[in-house]
């Protein structure tokens, strides 16, 4: 089974390459887009004929132990 | 008594070689150099993480590093309460193993920074402790994700428990703000809660010899042999 994990930056964690991003689409004429943050998706396959007690495990495990850093950033399981 | 030192290099460290002719000329005696996927460090007094760009800086600096196989060796080394100095990358990677606190991140301005920097000691540990208060030292920086972050309690815990080594400050031809990456309350370095351990942006290696712009980084060296 393929997921999706989105990983960003914490809310209150200043995000600048979304800021950049923002000033370029404000200067191509997109007026009104506002608060752009960028973050990052990490796609894999789960092992296959496991529950989904074992599934949730591993993403959890795997993201605290080395996708995300907990200080900075949250996830979400995508699908 | 010698003052044994070891430099651990991973694939994309590029300060390595400068740690070790840094020690080797400040210690007065060889330095071992080991490979990330060694398993076993010979008991050094000093264990320096280089600078560089461990594993392409994939996920976050120092992410894949801080699982290396040789990390736990590492980890032994600090808890024994002997000294590690992590310097640049070497800082990035001793936050994502959990030895400090915090992280550092992108640097407010998106840039990077590759000049001198002005740094003073806020907190004494056996790392500055030649350093006299409010001496202002040139060091180099070269970094992307320099800028220290973290939260509001870990931040009262650095401040109360004196674990600040070293913080920006204005020097002899700066001409802008003191912070150059937008670190939290200035912070250039920390330490852990036994001040045995030491991660800091400046790069100490780069300062010590009189081909340098200064000879600065010899006192964090010369404060641990004395």
């Amino acid at each position: 089974m393929r997921i999706k994990i989105l990983i960003r930056l914490k809310k209150q964690i200043l995000e600048p390459q979304g800021k950049v991003i923002e000033q370029s689409l404000n200067n191509l004429g997109f007026e009104g887009l506002r608060n752009i943050r960028q973050g990052k998706l990490i796609e894999l396959d789960l092992p296959e004929n496991i529950n989904q007690e074992e599934k949730d495990n591993i993403i959890s495990s795997a993201c605290k132990k080395l996708l995300v850093n907990e200080i900075i950033e949250e996830y979400e399981v995508l699908g | 008594m010698s003052f044994k030192s070891a430099v651990i290099t991973f694939p994309g460290s590029n300060c390595d070689r400068d740690a070790i002719t840094y020690l080797r000329d400040l210690t007065n005696n060889d330095v071992l150099n080991i490979w990330h996927d060694e398993t076993f460090i010979p008991s050094v007094d000093l264990i320096i993480l280089p600078g560089g760009f461990s594993f392409g800086d994939y996920l976050r600096s120092g992410a894949m590093a801080s699982k290396s196989n040789i990390i736990p060796e590492v980890i032994k080394h600090a808890n024994s309460g002997k000294f590690l100095l992590g310097i640049c990358n070497g800082f990035q990677i001793l936050s994502e193993i959990g030895l400090l606190k915090g992280a550092l991140i992108q640097n407010n301005k998106l840039k990077f920074l590759g000049k001198d920097c002005f740094v003073k000691k806020k907190h004494e540990n056996k790392f500055n402790k030649l350093i006299k208060k409010d001496q202002v030292l040139q060091i180099p920086v070269a970094h992307n994700e320099g800028n220290f972050y973290c939260s509001n309690d870990d931040l009262n815990y650095l401040n109360d428990e004196e674990l600040i080594a070293f913080e920006y400050c204005m020097g002899s031809f700066s001409n802008s703000d003191a912070n150059i990456n937008g670190s939290i309350n200035n912070i250039a370095g920390i330490t852990n809660e036994g001040k045995n351990v030491l991660g800091m942006m400046p790069h100490p290696e780069r300062a010590y010899q009189n081909f340098h712009t200064s000879m600065d980084g010899k006192s964090i060296i010369e404060s641990l042999i004395s």
